[in-house]
């Protein structure tokens, strides 16, 4: 090999540990070859069919590239298409032996076999339900909620309903109608807990329940409504009647506090509803008012979108507002629309609109029909999340390289094109992926409990986070590629953890494994990149180790340090 | 992506190279030295301007601060006071009653947008929310075209403190904002590395930067490789020393306020002396849909007050006002009625925003609301003829085009139109 002639002056032996695990698995790397462009596999001998979605999926796509005039990118290498995978499924990248594993099966099925052991195999049911209980977190009440002042929101109380959840593959729409109907305590050991009343703690009792008509719309419908707050939108078909109705839903919902006892601390806070009396004092028919922008003043009562409306009565005990609410959302297309956008762009970087989270009729949308047919078939498969992330990722867009050609070249949603995705699009990823790509890829996960991990992650995070402070909670994040985030690679703790070659760690114990540098090279770009290094990155490897007079330790972490700096390491591509 | 400019990445490469110096002899002659560029500062400096956004958070009401009325329904309990200028302003802005012969309130300011984070684009961009293309906010475009007249800059150009201000948009990451907080400590500067080390790591991470981008993995692993640029540079300047907020006098810190806002006042004075043309100052708190009035006297007010007044006079005694312009504004202002809870929600219909500086004429009020605040009397104006006055101030061409990578032209300050009184 090419790569060993060039390392051959790291040492005069030159040899290496034939039995050496590393060097095994190498051996398979370099056997492996490319895949059909069309779907995952061209020979499905020996694999269960894929299911049907993924033809629709695919014809759909080949039909509008043809109709764009754009050819598909090649399919990507097997490796990055792993590395892919692991992020987008289970948040983080393969190890170094994940990917040998990998690398292993010569089935015509590897990814499918690969996508079964992320979505069924025990070893991964944490760090799937971890994942994607983090994803919610954020989906759900932004990467500030429950570090704010006084806050009701519970963040692990979140957190370990949403990890129970997708552990148990919970079908969806059962964890909407719990996330929105639900009631009881907020942190997790207090009586009644019940950790999906975080989504709306700190959403009903200020502004009489604005924040939860807002956010209930738009995370689960996909419809925006806040402008329609204060006055009818010209390009929204939702009109502030609309708003009104939908807010009437929350109106009997409260968050009441529950302090350290002997302080005016507050420990956690209690959802429940509550009699409605209603604004103009009859609970029998409690109805809530608002203004036009001319000061004429309207009435309103729950009535959901599609005009549906339910009892007037403002008693809990005969009308439970948010339990009808929530069966009504059981009913809608949008609902079914809305998590299908949410989990095509988590795998394929855009949605079928812009942004996903806005299905309005003023939204232009691309394979309309496609989509339309997801969703149905979505609800179909009884919400079953797993089978939507098998639908997707076995598709023939997912399999497509990042890399743009010149047929594909105006395929480039970031101009304000219309996404076609003839080619993987390269995006960077988030916070959360890194910390625990860093964990798996330096062993440093095998520390402390769930909690204990989900917590330190968190207190890592809230350097990136900057809140507006606005009633709304809106947020930003300067770990967006900004000159901050650099810094963090470059000199941040984190960091220095990860290319630490203090005793012990696991480039100190690369660095004293058997066998040549060039291997242990080999090694560090697998881990962190899933592929091997080229001859020039050998060769800037090669002068290190002599300018570090053969101190292989230290060349291992020079070179690990470039490797977690890289675009390459911080996209998934 | 601009087409009067282009990107100045020749700044950011030569910085690369001559940190690769010590590294590039043990690399033997792979590399070669950039050609350094010798400017002459000095002239430069004497021109060059600047600007400091004052950005409101939440959405300040104009009725209590810059534009009363008192007596009417809508008036709230505070009181107008006579100031330097030709105008009055609230009773709890005394410090800046003194400055105001230097400021001059647009009192008709007219916009659509009542939602934070729609009016917070719209005001920091001259557009309106576009899922298809993501514009530049006041502090990229500004850096942008105000880099030019500072080639020896090798701190960030475009600096938020306190807030996350906008996005550089489509100028692309190396243009985004760089983010501390008032006390300018800017976290992870250290490495405990020698220069000899950083610059062999640094190499070693450019060939694996330099192949990924060759294969053609789209615009995001570019501005990736800039931004690496852009950090360079930051790492090895002693100008970063101006972020040094705490080796002020103590009483220059009380001039301002101990509180962060008024730091962050103090910092956005010492990077612009440095020569940072852009610097966004923070201050939120301004979403009073209940107990308005008492929040203002007590807490928001006081705050402003000192810490504008403090800049407006420090720029001015250090004679840099001429060439610094300030701008004061939220993303909207409050309803004129007062609510049930003694609050006022959102309202961008009629409202005011403050500018000053950068030849300015001060003193004065542009425009005017009617009796009870609700409407503009008069020439409404927008967020895009406000950026374009400040693009004036600034001495930034109007005619500026940006052409985005698809072609579609599109021109600075989304076409607004410059408020002349502001000008005469």
């Amino acid at each position: 090999m090419e790569t060993h002639r060039i390392f051959a002056n790291f040492h005069a032996k030159g040899c290496f540990d034939a039995v050496d695990r590393c060097v095994f698995a190498i051996a398979f790397f370099v056997l492996g070859t490319g895949i059909s462009t069309h779907g995952v596999a061209a020979d499905k001998r020996d694999v269960a069919p894929l299911p049907p979605q993924v033809e629709k999926i695919d014809k759909a796509l080949q039909q509008g590239w043809l109709e764009a005039d754009v050819r598909p990118s090649p399919s990507e290498d097997e490796l990055k298409w792993c590395r892919r995978l692991f992020l987008d499924v289970i948040g983080r990248i393969p190890s170094y032996d994940e990917l040998a594993e990998f690398a292993k099966d010569k089935s015509s099925g590897k990814k499918q076999n690969l996508l079964n052991r992320l979505l069924n195999d025990d070893r991964y049911t944490e760090e799937y339900a971890n994942h994607w209980g983090t994803v919610w977190t954020n989906v759900l009440i932004g990467r500030n909620g429950g570090m704010e002042d006084r806050t009701l929101t519970n963040r692990a109380g979140l957190q370990k309903y949403l990890r129970d959840s997708f552990a148990r593959n919970k079908p969806y729409n059962d964890m909407v109608y719990e996330l929105v109907t639900a009631t009881g305590t907020t942190k997790p050991g207090s009586e009644n807990f019940n950790g999906a009343t975080n989504f709306l703690a700190m959403k009903v009792n200020e502004e009489q329940g604005t924040q939860a008509t807002a956010a209930v719309s738009r995370v689960f419908l996909g419809l925006q409504v806040q402008c329609t707050q204060c006055h009818n939108h010209p390009f929204n078909k939702w009109q502030q009647q609309k708003f009104w109705e939908f807010n009437a839903f929350f109106r009997q919902t409260r968050a009441l506090r529950k302090y350290v006892s002997g302080t005016r601390d507050i420990d956690h806070a209690e959802l429940v509803n509550q009699d409605f009396a209603g604004e103009g004092r009859r609970p029998e028919q409690a109805e809530i008012y608002f203004q036009l922008r001319n000061g004429v003043t309207k009435v309103a009562y729950p009535v959901f979108l599609d005009g549906t409306e339910i009892g007037k009565s403002g008693f809990v005990s005969e009308v439970n507002r948010r339990e009808e609410l929530g069966k009504l959302m059981m009913g809608s297309s949008y609902l079914d629309k809305a998590i299908v956008n949410r989990m095509w762009s988590h795998f394929l970087g855009y949605g079928f609109t812009k942004p996903i989270d806005d299905l309005g009729p003023h939204s232009p949308t691309s394979f309309p029909e496609l989509f339309d047919e997801l969703a149905k078939d979505f609800r179909n498969s009884s919400y079953d999340l797993k089978q939507l992330i098998t639908w997707v990722t076995m598709s023939q867009p997912y399999q497509l390289s990042s890399r743009i050609t010149n047929s594909n070249s105006k395929d480039d949603p970031s101009l304000g094109e219309t996404p076609l995705f003839s080619h993987f699009y390269t995006r960077q990823i988030n916070a959360e992926q890194l910390y625990q790509s860093l964990a798996v890829a330096t062993q440093a996960n095998k520390a402390g409990s769930l909690e204990e991990q989900a917590k330190r992650r968190d207190d890592w995070m809230r350097q990136f986070v900057i809140a507006f402070g606005t009633d709304e909670g809106d947020e930003s994040t300067s770990f967006n590629g900004s000159i901050a985030q650099s810094l963090m690679m470059f000199n941040g703790e984190l960091i220095r953890e990860a290319t630490s070659i203090a005793p012990g760690s696991w480039l100190q114990n690369l660095a004293q494994q058997k066998g040549a540098p060039s291997d242990k090279l080999q090694h560090l770009f697998l881990a962190g990149l899933s592929r091997r290094p080229r001859s020039e990155e050998l060769n800037i490897a090669n002068q290190i180790l002599v300018a570090r007079k053969q101190d292989v330790g230290g060349m291992l972490q020079d070179m690990w340090w470039a490797i977690l700096n890289s675009n390459e390491f911080i996209f998934n591509h | 992506m601009w087409s009067r400019f282009a990107t100045p990445m020749g700044m950011s490469r030569r910085h690369f190279m001559s940190h690769m110096a010590g590294a590039a002899t043990m690399l033997g002659s792979s590399l070669s030295l950039g050609h350094s560029l010798r400017v002459h500062a000095d002239t430069l400096k004497a021109n060059r301007k600047s600007c400091i956004l004052l950005w409101m958070g939440g959405g300040p009401s104009s009725m209590d601060i810059w534009d009363l009325k008192p007596g009417t329904d809508n008036g709230g309990p505070f009181k107008p006071i006579s100031t330097s200028g030709d105008v009055q302003i609230s009773e709890h802005m005394p410090m800046m009653a003194k400055q105001m012969h230097h400021m001059a309130i647009v009192r008709s300011m007219s916009t659509r947008e009542a939602d934070h984070n729609r009016g917070r684009y719209y005001m920091h961009t001259g557009y309106v929310p576009d899922p298809n293309v993501d514009y530049p906010s006041y502090g990229a475009v500004i850096a942008h075209e105000l880099m030019s007249q500072r080639p020896e800059l090798a701190i960030p150009p475009f600096v938020s403190v306190g807030g996350a201000s906008e996005g550089p948009g489509f100028l692309g990451m190396s243009w985004a904002p760089l983010n501390v907080s008032s006390n300018g400590r800017i976290r992870n500067l250290d490495s405990g590395l020698g220069k000899e080390r950083i610059g062999q790591r640094q190499i070693a991470l450019k060939a694996i930067e330099d192949g990924f981008i060759g294969q053609r993995r789209g615009t995001l692993a570019e501005d990736h490789r800039k931004v690496l640029g852009k950090t360079y540079d930051l790492l090895g300047s002693e100008q970063m020393k101006a972020y040094e907020v705490d080796k002020e006098p103590q009483e220059a810190k009380e001039k301002y306020g101990i509180n962060g806002f008024g730091q962050g006042c103090l910092l956005a004075r010492r990077l612009v002396e440095a020569g940072v043309p852009f610097v966004e100052v923070d201050l939120g708190g301004w979403d009073n849909h209940q107990g308005i009035f008492r929040t203002l006297e007590n807490d928001r007010l006081p705050v402003l007050d000192r810490a504008m007044a403090a800049l407006t006079e420090d720029l001015d005694q250090r004679g840099l006002l001429k060439d610094t312009m300030i701008v004061w504004m939220g993303e909207f202002s409050r309803t004129p009625r007062i609510n049930a809870d003694a609050g006022r929600d959102h309202w961008a219909r009629a409202w005011s925003v403050v500018v000053g500086g950068g030849g300015i004429k001060g003193g004065q009020a542009v425009g005017a609301t009617n009796a009870d605040g609700t409407e503009v009397v008069g020439e409404p104006y927008s967020s895009e003829d406000l950026m374009a006055s400040v693009c004036q101030g600034l001495g930034i061409s109007l005619e500026t085009t940006f052409t985005s990578r698809n072609g579609r032209p599109m021109k600075i300050a989304n076409s607004g139109k410059i408020i002349k009184e502001l000008f005469s």
